[in-house]
């Protein structure tokens, strides 16, 4: 019912690195603190100190253990918060026009003034990122932080996420999707960077940056000549070894 | 389109204010965002040399812990029996006078009978010299049951070991190898160098029986068997010594690897390194083929000589490394059962580390001279490096594994030079220029020197005339000579027992020692409840200091309580734990960005105005006054050597560094400057550290020296084989018969393995149990704090595949644990990433209702559990009737991960067992919503 913008101006969003990501959620507690603090109503948590402790969170880390089916398991930390789709459900959905995709930026966003709490949008966004605050009523989501990437009471170098400022291994990156030349729009051409679940047809903005393939040193079969090329004995018991060791030494 | 209008630059805050974080032991820098003076947001300073703008999951949390629900509200006085939580608030002048009370004739008569120690104290040079103005020999600080043996290892061998030591050269190097359960020392920058080296394509490999958090991004991993971690890394050693992979030029400048080693076997002298009048170790010049003093210029020493004197060929220590390590009792194919990796892996590593050591050298342009007075044009790289703590050294063969494993990087040559692993300062320093450790007691007098420190030779053991331990913990004894840290985890139970001796009264501080800080928790309950015949307690009084309540609370009898890491002075002291860079020497504070809301004071200022009240000579002035007014004054005006103090920036007039007069502006000069000070060190200074020239006089003008002092990596270290001596029967001071043959065993001063835990009955008890932190929770006193707790609030036991099958278990289920010592029955979750003997849970997410402001049925409380439980802190009675400490033999470092269990499915129960009674909780519950904006 709400209608989204035909085209952005620039397309603003996150890359996240899932061969670096170490799962500290540095970045979950980073952008409750902002967002509790800043737009909209406060990130709520509810029975915080009882038996279901349950609070709002725009950016949530999960953790999947991948067992592939030859060699060692894997655990994946795979951090996920609104993707900034470019066909956001969450937004056609929207019966009050409260879910908006800016025009200028691409970053969708939930007008709290607007909004009902009828909770449509987290049913239609296939990626569970919504979350409706138990305290205030309204949807929350991540605005990829739209009261600090232009705000000119921060220092420009503070102009980004919360997120991407706070992740300790650099496994989060912001930039515009809409210029080729940008960091992040070369990050995913270098990597491969892939999106999530791209059969929903939500053109999500967010990319995913592959796991690295992983235990690659002991694979392969053959001699130990092949397998440990510089492990060659220069001798085979202590003697020969201070024989090679005194030549070695000459020669320094 | 009808986009609403938005504020796209609303006011962040009032006010930034710059000071250091304590929601772990990291210590980076935060800026405190402020308005109406409440905090409002905490994000990393990007200035600051530890964290460089980031800040992990605890430190953005701080705002839930500085106005936690279970922060103490005023000083306690215990009027219910101990243990049940029934206390009255007293005012300050109360607390301090009965403090005072108690510790006055403590003093006057026999100081030993206060035990003082401290947790995760971050003050301890501070700590450290009131005890020892107090006089009592029983100080120490948690290293003993943290990582003592990475840290005494790392000293004896190289001058240093990692986190606070050093660190890898991010910058430089290509392949990065993680031992050991690594999620916690040195949070931040582990994270921010592994994003460094991975954006770049360099490997990380890790060696850890859990793949979890640095060893799920690890490019390769290695799910060793815990406790093998030495044997894997001896098997390492033969294979780079076999393929003539090692450094051999680093080897014989810098090493003692050329040093000559005593052959006489009827001497008292056999196997110590030959010296001369002087003492200096002596090598073979290659070029004159004479013994010379190490450190003379021109000197080459010769790896392969020997020296042949009155009948007697002395050999080098390079000899007996090839004696030992080419031995095929370390080949690949003899240690793969042990240690759960395959023979064609091991060299598959072994093979990787060669080829980047060797094969991917560099070198940098920067010319550099060296001790010997030669001028080198290049410096060497070697891109390898490594870090471990807790997970090799947690276990009773630690120190012996951390050696191997800096034995590993020294003959890569890898050790301070580019590509490879680098000290920051104040280290490297050699265990020769740290103190020795003091126990001369002497009644109403300080003691006669540092409580801690290292041993040399069995002359420096704190041992009384009658040869009896002079330690509460028996530090510094034959039971483990090496414990450079102490041992905080067998205080309690020694102080019980009244083995060496009774105490009178037990003074800690930041340490939950009847929950998750102690081994056989439930036994340190009754340890702390027991009363003798008389009806007295047995440990007679316990006076705690802590910020929240803990569930240690209710086992004192007095309560001293802390504030928040940003209501109070601090200083990361160079004297002390500093956060120095490879590159820069760096200290910084803590300063009140707010103030307190409740009658609670800064521990360390509490003890300014204890020590006046108690006369310490270090605490008052001439005329019996009080000398420092809080710490903030003692932290400006305190001078430990002339011209040094807590802190090295801005001193004398302000523009002084390192030494200079106290600066009565220091305070606020650091404020200005964000909360830290930096210094850098010039380039050509800043690698080859122990043996470059510039470093060295750089180091003596920061104050860190008082001359320069290179010395020779310690592959051999000489101190192991002088209690070898003495339990061969040389020397006047001889250990007890029945730990002759242990001290011959394990103190070899060549790196050794052995198993670990052969007294926890392998056959019973075939599963090894472990616990790590979460990364967002380790050190950081988390569970109540309410944004992590949503992100850890229970811990399930994680079984690997094979266990679940064996044991029919599905996710959910509970499973009955059993330890030589205990039994807990708890949920269980598969893991198939894990080492397929190994069980694991989160360490400190249990936690006792009624602490922490959780509600009773907390999950914490009811699905939580400890370990704790089943570890004791003595090993199983072996029919001698000795007390055997669960501890490393060489450093006394407590074996957590020598843990052993078996496992059987069990009936659900409502609760994990074992169930504790609740404690009465001092400070209430929470609330039962937040919605916490500050702003308007």
């Amino acid at each position: 019912m709400t209608q989204l913008p035909q085209t952005t101006a620039r397309k603003l969003g996150l890359v996240i690195d899932l061969d670096t990501c170490v799962g500290c959620h540095a970045c979950v507690i980073s952008c409750k603190g902002w967002n509790t603090e800043n737009y909209g109503a406060p990130l709520s948590d509810t029975d915080p100190y009882g038996a279901d402790p349950s609070g709002t969170f725009l950016n949530r880390v999960h953790s999947y253990e991948v067992q592939p089916e030859q060699g060692t398991a894997q655990l994946i930390h795979f951090p996920k918060s609104c993707l900034h789709c470019e066909d956001a459900p969450c937004v056609t959905v929207c019966p009050t026009g409260a879910s908006y995709k800016r025009v200028e930026d691409g970053i969708v966003l939930v007008n709290e003034s607007d909004c009902i709490g009828c909770g449509l949008c987290a049913w239609a966004c296939p990626y569970g990122a919504r979350e409706m605050d138990a305290v205030e009523k309204v949807m929350k989501k991540c605005t990829l932080c739209v009261d600090r990437i232009y705000n000119e009471n921060l220092p420009e170098v503070d102009r980004e996420p919360a997120c991407v400022r706070t992740c300790p291994s650099n496994a989060r990156h912001f930039g515009d999707f809409a210029d080729p030349d940008s960091n992040v729009s070369k990050l995913v051409a270098e990597r491969g960077g892939i999106d999530l679940m791209p059969e929903q047809g939500t053109k999500p903005v967010n990319k995913y940056l592959p796991p690295r393939p992983k235990d690659t040193l002991s694979e392969g079969a053959g001699d130990i000549d092949i397998l440990a090329p510089y492990l060659e004995p220069v001798a085979q018991e202590a003697k020969g070894f201070l024989g090679w060791l005194d030549k070695t030494l000459e020669k320094l | 389109m009808n986009q609403p209008k938005l504020d796209l630059s609303p006011k962040v805050s009032d006010e930034i204010r710059k000071t250091t974080c304590y929601m772990c032991a990291c210590r980076c820098g935060i800026n405190v965002h402020l308005k109406d003076g409440k905090v409002a947001y905490i994000e990393g300073n990007r200035d600051h040399p530890v964290n460089k703008g980031v800040l992990c999951a605890k430190g953005s949390a701080g705002i839930m812990q500085v106005n936690a629900p279970s922060r103490l509200q005023a000083p306690l006085k215990r009027v219910g029996p101990r243990g049940s939580g029934e206390f009255q608030e007293i005012s300050w002048d109360e607390a301090l006078n009965l403090a005072t009370e108690w510790l006055e004739p403590i003093r006057k008569d026999d100081p030993s009978k206060l035990a003082f120690f401290t947790g995760r104290d971050q003050s301890q040079s501070f700590t450290s010299f009131w005890a020892q103005n107090f006089g009592t020999p029983n100080y120490a600080a948690h290293g003993g049951f943290c990582s003592v043996n990475m840290a005494a290892a790392g000293i004896y061998t190289m001058g240093g070991a990692f986190w606070e030591f050093g660190q890898p050269d991010w910058d430089h190097t290509k392949l990065f190898m993680l031992f050991g359960v690594a999620e916690d020392h040195d949070s931040n920058p582990i994270k921010m160098g592994i994003g460094k080296i991975k954006a770049r394509g360099a490997r990380v490999i890790g060696v850890n029986p859990i793949r979890t958090g640095y060893n799920a991004v690890a490019d390769d991993w290695i799910g060793i068997t815990p406790g093998t971690d030495g044997l894997f890394i001896l098997s390492l050693i033969h294979c780079l010594m076999k393929a003539g992979k090692i450094d051999v030029d680093y080897l014989a400048r810098y090493t003692n690897a050329s040093c000559l080693v005593n052959g006489d076997e009827g001497s008292a002298e056999f196997g110590l390194l030959l010296r001369d009048d002087a003492g200096k170790e002596l090598v073979m010049d290659r070029a004159t083929g004479k013994l010379t003093p190490f450190d003379q210029k021109g000197v080459k020493p010769d790896l392969t000589a020997t020296h042949e004197a009155d009948g007697i060929t002395h050999r080098t220590v390079m000899h007996h490394m090839a004696d030992r390590y080419l031995s095929n009792d370390y080949a690949p194919e003899a240690v793969a059962e042990r240690t759960g990796i395959s023979a064609r892996r091991i060299r598959a590593i072994a093979n990787e580390i060669a080829r980047v050591a060797f094969e991917e050298a560099f070198e940098l342009d920067v010319e550099w001279t060296d001790f010997r007075g030669e001028t080198h044009a290049k410096m060497q790289g070697r891109p390898v490096s490594f870090h471990s703590m807790r997970g090799i050294s947690a276990h009773a063969n630690g120190f012996q594994t951390c050696r191997a494993l800096h034995v590993l990087q020294i003959i890569l040559g890898s050790v301070e030079v580019p590509g490879g692993f680098r000290f920051k300062p104040p280290y490297p320093k050699p265990a020769t220029v740290h103190p020795k450790p003091h126990c001369k007691v002497t009644p109403g007098a300080p003691l006669d020197g540092p409580h801690l420190g290292f041993v040399h030779g069995p002359d420096d053991l704190a041992l009384k005339d009658d040869g009896s331990p002079a330690r509460i913990d028996k530090a510094f004894t034959w039971e483990n000579p090496m414990s450079a840290h102490g041992l905080m985890h067998m205080v309690i139970s020694n102080a019980h027992a009244g083995d060496p001796y009774k105490i009178d009264t037990l003074f800690m501080y930041m340490a939950n020692m009847s929950w998750n800080s102690s081994m056989n928790t439930g036994g340190v309950m009754e340890m702390l409840t027991d009363k003798d015949e008389n009806g007295d307690y047995v440990i007679p009084r316990i006076i705690y200091s802590d910020a929240y309540s803990s569930e240690m609370v209710a086992y004192a009898d007095l309560i001293l309580p802390d504030t928040t890491y940003l209501e109070r002075h601090d200083c990361i002291s160079l004297l002390d734990r500093p956060i120095c860079e490879a590159d820069a020497a760096a200290d910084a504070i803590r300063w009140p960005v707010i103030e307190p809301d409740r009658d609670v004071r800064g521990f360390q200022s509490v003890l300014c105005e204890l020590g006046a009240k108690l006369n310490l000579p270090g605490f008052v002035n001439e005329d019996g006054s009080q000398k420092y007014a809080d710490y903030g004054d003692y932290i400006v005006n305190h001078i430990r050597k002339p011209g040094i103090g807590p802190l090295a920036g801005f001193r004398g007039d302000g523009t002084k560094t390192g030494r200079g007069d106290v600066n009565p502006d220091q305070l606020d000069k650091y404020i200005e400057n964000g909360g830290f000070f930096v210094e850098h060190i010039p380039e050509g200074a800043n690698y080859y550290k122990p043996w470059n020239t510039a470093y060295q006089d750089w180091a003596v003008g920061m104050g860190l020296f008082d001359s320069p002092q290179p010395y020779l990596f310690s592959l051999y270290v000489e101190p192991m084989r002088k209690f070898q001596l003495a339990a061969e029967g040389h020397g006047d001071r001889q250990p007890p018969d029945h730990l002759r043959e242990r001290i011959k065993a394990t103190m070899d001063p060549l790196p050794i393995w052995y198993d670990p835990a052969p007294d926890n009955k392998v056959d019973d008890f075939p599963i090894t149990a472990l616990t790590q932190r979460p990364m967002a929770m380790y050190h950081s006193w988390g569970s109540q704090n309410a944004w992590l707790r949503q992100l850890h609030g229970h811990n399930p036991l994680y079984l690997p595949t094979k266990l679940m099958k064996e044991n029919n278990l599905t996710d959910g289920d509970w499973a009955k644990v059993t330890s030589p010592h205990g039994e807990t029955t708890v949920p269980v979750m598969e893991m198939a990433a894990l080492n397929e003997n190994t069980i694991w849970t989160w360490n400190a997410i249990g936690k006792r209702k009624g602490a922490w402001a959780l509600d009773n049925d907390a999950p914490e409380a009811t699905r939580g559990f400890l370990l704790n439980h089943l570890i004791h802190e003595l090993l199983p009675p072996k029919g001698d009737g000795l007390r055997w400490a669960n501890s490393d033999p060489i450093t006394g470092q407590a074996a957590w991960f020598d843990l052993k269990v078996r496992l059987e499915k069990a009936t659900a129960p409502n609760e994990s067992q074992p169930v504790m009674q609740p404690i009465k909780s001092p400070v209430g519950q929470g609330p039962e919503t937040l919605s916490w904006k500050v702003g308007k």
